[in-house]
């Protein structure tokens, strides 16, 4: 017995890898003992099943994928500080070759998928329903799901760290490298299942909110009239849809390899790794456009709000939106270009790289033209926005640089690469949903968020940015490969490396910075009592902080692009508000537990699989149909608020007219 | 329908439209399932391509002439092209408010879509038994791989149609069923498109070249 428990332990506890496994193991027990009891102790677990798990509001959904990003940016950051650590003096050996392999994989896969996806994800709920002046998504049920998809495959993909050991062939995961012959433990599986599961919710969100801008904005309320961080959900949505698929399949297929012993993948019996490369950036760069295209919405909101103007050229904002949705699907190619395709496949992708530029310029040029003579005021959100503009202009300029196959040669997979990618995601991405946190923080929250403390969040990450990231330009071109886990002295590259780790320590700062503001302004943070804080222009503004559940009481009428601002301008800001007269009950969707257990029930397939335990794998598949099988046959999931509830709720946020 | 004002779709009772178009939710609905339908579109177009890479790596293996029957996969087509026609018919005795023409298309369209079935199973025994397994060479685990999802989609059509048969038996035609049975049938379609695509790039171009 104690023999089987001593194998037990070495193969899925990992006692024997060293102190930082164990100090987590002991944390993550600690702090899951202090959940329950604080709990229980409050006696708050109805209230978490009944408001929360439970919940189908989308603005409820949205707060808890905020958390949970926040969360995975912290737990991502982490790793990000650990390999920097290990990078920062040459021959060093305080992370293993192995374990940086783990670290940079989770800290890649996680930034990505599970910090930056819900990050936006996050945004959309709580903004967009609430922009077009409709109650609700287009399928509320549907929209729980996902966040559960994605809240047990980011369990899931986090519980490979302390059982059964993490993945480790980086965030893109190449076969032949990520096949069982040379990477036989869970840590692989974990990655592929993670994905996949939360992979499917992410196709059902750009289904879901598609639908819901095609089909329910308020009346009046004209393509041509939807705010911009809508249309910017518009491009998102449809690059989701066109994308994900192609990471489906290409995890699913190396799944078979690895799980059923087919040959997609292998070198053995016909096998073509290349075809996992091609499907997985097929996915892949247009991901970063997913990502990056809302915090563009974001952006083109914070401008026209700080500057107190209409955005500069609404039209070409629209197109460029879209047009960056389409192109991107033209560039995959560019991850690869040393794969021997020869030189006329090269230069129509780095030809159709470059042209990404030109919508991106134009976004750029608008942004600038809509500050300039506005009276700006120089908000928390606002300095994020401006601080983006220069670091994604030279983001920019170095992907230019890395398209140009030619020289792609020299620097493919070095540090320059690894800076020019993260001078973009964090550069564009993080700020701008950094940047919506902080501006759509009161009409979620009901307050705002604690301008100094954010003010030095601000400035040491973005001096810690620079620090960090503008010395690997120079080690990518003094020859630093990445996912290099240490280096010899004599390199020339001891310093650069040093600063860089400085800066990343610098950003890490920033970051604690913001966990302090948000704690510090739950308690001392400027209550939002009228709804509209930053004097803003679009309809959620016109709506208390927070929302009530059911958001509009009497679903408005649009007249112009920018209806709030334009009826606070012309002294009509009173006619939003609802007449007694004019509220009906309210039609709405009833909360529901089977999202929640569907989650739970790909979890427990997912983990099934990891092991190879294939019962259990079926066992958790059974339990997926089971709920399908039940909410097809389901038919009272709705339910009327009565007119005078609705009534009283308004009286009392004092909004009746 | 009483209040149709789901979370703010706006009503417009046009009666002009079939039943399922009606009513704002299930119209919306009936979207939704179109994307959905894009996005399978594309789940079998990333396989189709992986096919068309690797359907001459047979490593020495069985190949497509060698593994394709042509009697067997004619009389699967057969069966799933005329299964598609009576999910048709079957879409039409709704819009005629006939429901029991309505269950009897039904049931003939799963009935059709099980021999469908029946017969792609005993196919990939037999191939099975002749030693071409999916872990037997690279085409053989897309071919597998490919008609397998394609199967896999046909059977959980034919739990879903039993389902929607179900409902429409105890319930009648509501918007609700009729927003159901058109959607079953949307994908039923679907899936026969999909299978053309089998049809005429796997078996019939595997059998000439
Ligand atoms: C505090 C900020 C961050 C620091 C200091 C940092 C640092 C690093 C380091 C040291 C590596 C490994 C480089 C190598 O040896 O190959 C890396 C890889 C990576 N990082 Fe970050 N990172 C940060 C934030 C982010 C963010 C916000 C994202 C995405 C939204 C991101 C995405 C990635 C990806 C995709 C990889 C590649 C992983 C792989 O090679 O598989 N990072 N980062
Ligand atoms: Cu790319």
């Amino acid at each position: 017995m104690p023999s089987s428990f001593m194998q037990f332990a070495d193969k899925y506890l990992m006692w024997k890898e060293g102190p930082m496994i164990w100090g987590s193991d002991v944390a993550i027990l600690l702090v899951s003992i202090g959940i329950l009891f604080t709990l229980t102790y409050f006696h708050k677990w109805k209230w978490l099943w009944k408001e929360w798990i439970t919940t189908v509001d989308h603005k409820k959904i949205g707060i808890m994928y905020l958390i949970c990003a926040l969360l995975m940016m912290f737990r991502g950051g982490a790793d990000a500080e650990l390999l920097r650590t290990q990078l920062a003096v040459p021959n060093n050996h305080f992370l293993t070759a192995e374990h940086y392999d783990q670290i940079f994989t989770t800290h890649g896969t996680i930034m990505i998928l599970f910090m930056a996806m819900p990050f936006i994800f996050a945004l959309f709920n709580i903004v967009v329903p609430l922009q077009i002046g409709a109650r609700d998504v287009a399928f509320p049920y549907l929209n729980a799901i996902s966040f559960w998809l994605f809240f047990f495959a980011a369990m899931l993909f986090n519980l490979s760290f302390v059982f059964g050991g993490s993945p480790d062939a980086s965030w893109v995961s190449y076969p032949p490298l990520s096949e069982l012959g040379f990477d036989p433990g869970p840590g692989e599986n974990y990655y592929l299942l993670a994905l996949q599961i939360t992979g499917i919710g992410s196709i059902a969100t750009g289904i879901n909110f598609l639908a819901t801008i095609f089909k329910m904005r308020a009346p009046g309320m004209k393509l041509m009239r939807m705010p911009l961080f809508t249309w910017s959900v518009v491009a998102a949505s449809v690059v989701i849809i066109f994308a994900f698929p192609a990471l489906a399949i290409a995890i699913a297929l190396l799944t078979l390899d690895r799980i059923a012993g087919t040959h997609f993948f292998t070198i053995l019996h016909g096998g073509n790794p290349m075809m996992f490369v091609n499907l997985f950036w097929l996915w892949g760069h247009p991901e970063v456009y997913i990502v990056v295209l809302p915090a563009f919405g974001v952006y083109s909101e914070v401008v026209a709000t700080f500057a107190r103007k209409r955005v500069f050229g609404y039209g070409s904002m629209v197109a460029s939106l879209m047009l960056i949705s389409v192109i991107s699907y033209f560039v995959w190619a560019h991850h690869f270009f040393t794969m021997g395709a020869g030189a006329d496949v090269n230069t129509f992708f780095a030809i159709a790289s470059m042209m990404v530029g030109i919508p991106t310029g134009v976004k750029v040029f608008n942004w600038l033209f809509t500050m300039y003579r506005g009276r700006i005021r120089m908000t928390l959100p606002m300095l994020w926005t401006i601080a983006f503009v220069p670091c994604f202009a030279i983001g920019g300029a170095t992907g230019v640089m890395l398209a140009a196959a030619p020289a792609d040669y020299q620097y493919h997979n070095s540090y320059f690469l690894i800076a020019h990618f993260h001078q973009v995601l964090i550069g564009g991405t993080v700020f701008g949903l950094i940047a919506g946190m902080y501006y759509w923080w009161p009409k979620m929250f009901g307050f705002k968020l604690d301008e100094r403390l954010g003010r030095w969040a601000f400035w040491f990450f973005n001096i810690g940015f620079y620090v960090c990231f503008m010395p690997q330009y120079a080690l990518g071109f003094m020859g630093m490969q990445r996912r290099m886990y240490t280096y010899p002295a004599n390199m020339g590259w001891n310093t650069l490396n040093l600063i860089s780790t400085i800066g990343a320590y610098i950003m890490g700062i920033g970051f604690v910075f913001i966990v302090i503001q948000v704690i510090y302004s739950i308690k001392h943070g400027e209550r939002d009592l009228t709804g509209d804080p930053w004097d803003a222009r679009t309809l959620e503004w016109a709506l208390p902080s927070p929302a009530p559940h059911y958001n509009f009481a009497v679903i408005p009428t649009v007249t112009d692009r920018d209806v709030w601002w334009e009826m606070k301008e012309q002294g009509r800001a009173d006619e939003l508000k609802p007449k007694e007269a004019d509220i009906r009950p309210i039609h709405m969707p009833k909360n529901s537990s089977r999202p929640f257990f569907m989650g739970l029930a790909f979890f427990v397939a997912g983990f099934g699989f990891v092991f190879d335990w294939l019962w259990l794998g079926f066992l958790g598949l059974a339990g997926v149909a089971v709920c399908m099988i039940a909410r097809a046959l389901e038919y009272n999931d709705d339910y009327h608020i009565p007119a005078e509830e609705v009534i009283e709720t308004e009286a009392s946020l004092g909004r009746l007219s | 329908m009483p209040d149709a004002i789901h979370a703010g779709h706006p009503v417009v009772a046009a009666s002009d439209k079939p039943l399922e178009y009606q009513d704002p939710n299930q119209s919306v609905k009936i979207l939704g399932f179109w994307l959905f339908l894009a996005t399978d579109m594309l789940l079998f177009g990333c396989l189709f391509a992986t096919y068309l890479v690797v359907r001459t790596h047979t490593d020495g293996g069985p190949t497509p002439q060698s593994i394709f029957d042509i009697p067997g996969f004619t009389l699967e087509t057969f069966f799933l092209l005329t299964s598609s026609f009576t999910g048709g018919l079957s879409t039409l005795a709704m819009r005629n408010g006939n429901k029991k023409a309505l269950l009897t298309w039904l049931a003939i369209t799963i009935a059709l879509g099980l021999a469908f079935i029946g017969f792609e199973v005993k196919e990939f025994v037999g191939d099975v038994a002749l030693g071409a397994t999916w872990q037997r060479s690279a085409f053989l685990s897309a071919f597998f791989t490919l008609v397998g999802t394609h199967g896999s989609h046909v059977s959980i059509g034919l739990v879903w149609m039993f389902l929607t048969l179900l409902q429409v038996a105890k319930r009648g035609i509501t918007p609700i069923t009729s927003r159901k049975v058109f959607v079953v049938n949307l994908y039923w379609h679907f899936l026969d498109v999909v299978w053309v695509f089998i049809f005429t790039i796997v078996y019939l171009s595997g059998r000439v070249m």
